[in-house]
């Protein structure tokens, strides 16, 4: 728990997400024209997509998929569901009404477990269309109002969203750090979404509100704009601070919408309940409800794949780390999992391996060129003492330049050959021997002069000593 | 004049020539539309080139279709491909749609030959074709009563030999009325059974395109051609069109016929005579007439003008002048919203706009809209008890024969209920249609409705043909 999310005088946290995330579908919603980030502008396009006069709305099968994959890996009921229109007028909405789902959205009742068996309840995720980009020219606020013209991109209008949201129950900004965090690795691992939040396909609303335990919730305000998982600590923690000293300084909080400037780290108004629009929801008569049946439901079940976290346990084990542990996370986030367990299976040594992998592989994609059986050998001739640590970095760096080869022979042809242990403790006597001053201090116990004395070594072998094994024989010697 | 089935029979036989059946189509047009102003455009030259083309394929031995040749008219709330579609509303002046309607491509694909586009009430809100922006249509019957609304225009085309047949959409009666308005056959297909992709929308869940035709064969094979499901319109009914044609000479030997004991009131007598004429003429055919009760039946009107508003004020929320059509520029998004929307939309469509808004309103939906989506609910009921004991029901498609202009533009409640018998249908989602039946007040002709349960147009069709033969 991050010192910042423990707020003064018994305030509790009180938080709930709601995720926006496109799906990763090849066409848009309700249209066959592409679903592609970072295309020129009104290029995919079509008169379903521009909202045009007679144009109809056709549900896109694989993006119902694609949700119920997503409501499935949230342990969600998928249930018989309708569509709704969310009437607002809005240059980047072409139809003047969003498709969206309501009263019956696809996936109800659902639950996210974090780190540490705390368990965040899911209440719904449903299917919805994403509105164009409008990019606002001119005037301070980079918004339409006070701007001198806005131009408007409709590629991204019609794209299928699911929106996810949670039940209040995350009590920590760091809860709801590893709930992102959490929720992207579940929709990378299920294929839903590319999940990008840099890039908007995954984007979060979070409301937050405080109040002392054992008394009812308080009042909530949503904050938007939030675009980074860092972001959404901060936000929260800002926004929870700023409702405490207004409640304390004998105010009240006024349900708003409120927007989260990542530059001044600070959360603004954007609009009061009062300017709050109604959007006049009603049952879309273009759309049929939808029912998908148990067959269609029990078949996108099986063919789930092993979720986030239990592949981090399994790697976990396997690799003796913890399971909610950086590299467990990394790797798994990556997909590099089963490239672990096959380089553990070609007798890697296991932690050597997952670290390896962690630290190295973050571009290789989660099918490295580099064979298993090359990575094994590395992590043996190091855990062998072989090689040294720093030279094992080198020759990880040779080996996936080379996509793989004996690493053996590549340790040869850098001369880095291990000294035995014999000449390694005539090295260390003749250190000792040089430096007496910083012996003597080393034994009595201050650290510091360690350096002087492995310096000398490493000096004297020429960089093929093992820092670590060093240590080792000089703290050997001065508990002798 | 030449019906539908006798020009695809001549085209097809070689005994006559697309090019020659859409001439004297546009003398005729040429003769009388700037009396009636049926059209808001005549699309002469693209239609010779069409003919030309029918003509050719047909020369060199490609069969012909099963509209070939015929010339046909459509409703200007239809997407033609490059041809300016307006709803008669200036905030669609100009608008040339970059698709075709799936009707429309099916009409081409047949053989037909498109001749224009067709007046109507502004986005098909009204009854009597006074609110088209560009406007109002003449009956061609009598040139100083409307034709009905808001098919106005496809009905008189029909109705004044401009064009063989027609294309209209029917959201609470807007085929049936001015059918019967101007003495031609008007059909409103169960709701899905053809697509609305391409149909600028006024109220989804109720619009159905629907055929103008001379008579109730012609009705027939049109229907046929431009039934049939859609994947681009998630509403469409997933099934082929039903045959039609083939029931037309079965009678109603058999048959039993709704009579609706609680009709609302406010039928002029010249109409409902009519109305008895055709159930003495189903009797005299071998029909059994059956007495049946519709209690819902007056609600109907009201819960019409709650969920139609509704849908309106949503689907035309998207005009906007943000991507197309007509723009007022203001110095700000929302003043330029209003000065588009506040130029561009008449005195009708705004009111209903106005409606619909406060119907779907936080805190009224429940008294409003909500209410009338329970008296959906309960005409529905209503016609399924009476359908489990009649094949059809007969009432009048218009509460009286067409009217003077002007006699009801000033009181939109008398307006309103001009669609009384026909809007129960369309909340029914059930098909009907209107029949010529003789001539009421001032000679002027009375159409009956024949109503049949949800894909019962086969039932419909055979009491139709047999109102059309006692005629």
């Amino acid at each position: 728990m991050s010192e910042s999310s423990i707020l003064p005088n018994g305030w509790q946290l009180v938080v709930g997400l709601e995720v926006h995330v496109e799906l990763a579908t090849k066409t848009k919603m309700f249209s066959a024209s592409a679903n592609r980030f970072g295309d020129e502008p009104n290029t995919n396009i079509d008169p379903v997509t521009l909202g045009l006069p007679g144009a109809l709305p056709v549900l896109n099968k694989h993006a119902i998929e694609l949700a119920m994959r997503i409501g499935l890996a949230l342990n969600c009921k998928i249930q018989p569901c309708t569509f709704h229109r969310k009437n607002y007028f809005y240059p980047d909405l072409p139809k003047a009404y969003q498709i969206t789902q309501y009263d019956h959205p696809l996936n109800v009742d659902g639950y996210l477990m974090l780190p540490g068996d705390v368990r965040i309840g899911i209440e719904r995720a449903h299917l919805e269309e994403d509105t164009g980009k409008s990019t606002h020219f001119g005037g301070s606020s980079g918004r339409i109002h006070g701007s001198d013209y806005s131009l408007l991109d409709y590629n991204r209008a019609g794209v299928p969203l699911v929106e996810i949201v949670s039940r209040p129950d995350i009590r920590t900004s760091e809860q709801a750090r590893q709930y992102v965090a959490e929720l992207r690795a579940i929709l990378l691992a299920v294929g839903a979404s590319d999940a990008k939040m840099e890039e908007g396909s995954m984007r979060c609303d979070v409301n937050v509100s405080v109040h002392k335990p054992g008394t009812p919730f308080g009042t909530r305000c949503e904050i938007k704009n939030v675009n980074s998982i860092r972001s959404v600590g901060r936000a929260i923690d800002y926004e929870a601070r700023r409702q405490v000293d207004l409640i304390e300084g004998g105010g009240v909080v006024r349900q708003e919408t409120r927007h989260w400037d990542d530059a001044s780290g600070r959360t603004e108004t954007l609009r009061t309940k009062e300017d709050a629009d109604d959007y006049r929801y009603f049952l879309e008569p273009d759309l049929v409800p939808l029912a998908p049946e148990q067959s269609w439901i029990d078949r996108v079940r099986l063919a789930l794949p092993p979720l986030p976290a239990a592949r981090r346990e399994m790697l976990a084990e396997l690799c003796g780390v913890d399971k909610n542990g950086e590299s467990a996370i990394v790797v798994v986030e990556r997909g590099q999992d089963d490239y672990v367990r096959d380089v553990v299976a070609n007798g890697g040594d296991p932690r050597r391996s997952i670290v390896y992998v962690q630290q190295a592989f973050a571009e290789l994609g989660p099918k490295p060129k580099v064979p298993a059986k090359d990575l094994a050998a590395l992590t043996i001739l190091e855990r062998d003492a072989k090689v040294t640590s720093t030279q094992a970095k080198t020759l990880l760096t040779d080996l996936i330049e080379a996509g793989g080869g004996d690493v053996a022979a590549m340790a040869t042809k850098r001369g880095f050959e291990a000294l035995d242990t014999s000449a390694l403790e005539a090295m260390v006597d003749a250190a000792i021997a040089a430096e007496p001053g910083a012996w003597k201090k080393y034994c009595d116990g201050e650290e510091k002069a360690l350096g002087a004395l492995v310096g000398a070594i490493m000096k004297a072998s020429k960089g093929k000593a093992d820092g670590k094994a060093v240590t080792a024989l000089l703290q050997k010697k001065a508990k002798a | 004049m030449k019906k539908l089935v006798e020009i695809v029979a001549a085209v097809g036989g070689g005994s006559l020539t697309a090019t020659s059946v859409l001439e004297e189509h546009l003398d005729r047009i040429k003769a009388r539309e700037g009396e009636i102003h049926a059209f808001n455009l005549v699309t002469a030259e693209q239609a010779r080139t069409d003919a030309a083309k029918i003509d050719a394929d047909i020369k060199a031995g490609k069969s012909a279709g099963p509209l070939a040749g015929v010339p046909i008219a459509l409703k200007d709330n239809m997407c033609t491909r490059g041809i300016e579609t307006t709803c008669s509303s200036k905030i669609l002046q100009g608008w040339k749609p970059p698709y075709d309607a799936t009707v429309v491509g099916k009409l081409r694909a047949a053989g037909a030959v498109v001749v224009g586009k067709t007046n109507l009430d502004e986005f098909a809100m009204g009854s009597s074709t006074e609110n088209s922006a560009f406007g109002p249509t003449k009956n061609p019957l009598d040139v100083s009563r409307v034709p009905g609304g808001s098919s106005g225009g496809s009905a008189a085309a029909v109705s004044a030999g401009f064009a063989a047949a027609s294309l209209g959409s029917d959201t609470g009666g807007s085929i049936r009325q001015p059918a019967a308005l101007c003495g031609v056959v008007g059909v409103k297909p169960t709701y899905g059974t053809v697509s609305r992709y391409g149909l600028v929308a006024f109220a989804s869940s109720l619009d159905q395109i629907g055929p103008f035709t001379q008579d109730v064969r012609d009705a027939a094979t049109l229907l046929e051609v431009i039934a049939g499901h859609d994947p681009l319109d998630s509403t469409s009914i997933p099934q082929p069109a039903a045959s039609l044609v083939s029931v037309l000479d079965h009678g109603v030997k058999g048959m039993r016929i709704g009579r609706v004991t609680d009709l609302p009131e406010g039928c002029e007598p010249d109409v409902l005579a009519r109305l008895e004429a055709a159930f003495d003429a189903m009797r005299d055919a071998g029909a059994t007439i059956v007495d049946v009760k519709l209690p819902s039946l007056q609600y109907c009107l009201t819960a019409y003008y709650l969920i139609a508003p509704a849908e309106a004020s949503s689907n035309l929320a998207r005009y906007d002048g943000v991507r197309y059509g007509n723009r007022v520029d203001a110095p700000d998004l929302n003043a330029m919203y209003a000065a588009t929307r506040e130029s561009g939309f008449g005195e009708e469509v705004k009111r209903r706009i106005m409606l619909g808004t406060y119907a779907l309103s936080a805190g009224y939906f429940d008294a409003y809209y909500g209410k009338a989506l329970k008296v959906r609910r309960l005409i529905a009921d209503d016609f399924a008890s009476a359908y489990a004991k009649v094949d059809a029901i007969l009432t009048p498609t218009s509460p009286s024969v067409a009217f003077k202009f002007g006699s009801k533009t000033d009181n939109p409640l008398a307006m309103y209920l001009c669609d009384v018998f026909t809007i129960p249908t369309n909340l029914a989602g059930h098909p009907a249609m209107s029949v010529p039946f003789g001539l009421g007040a001032d000679s002027m002709p009375v159409g009956i409705q024949v109503l049949a349960t949800t894909l019962g147009e086969q039932s419909m069709f055979k009491v139709a043909a047999e109102l059309e033969r006692a005629s």
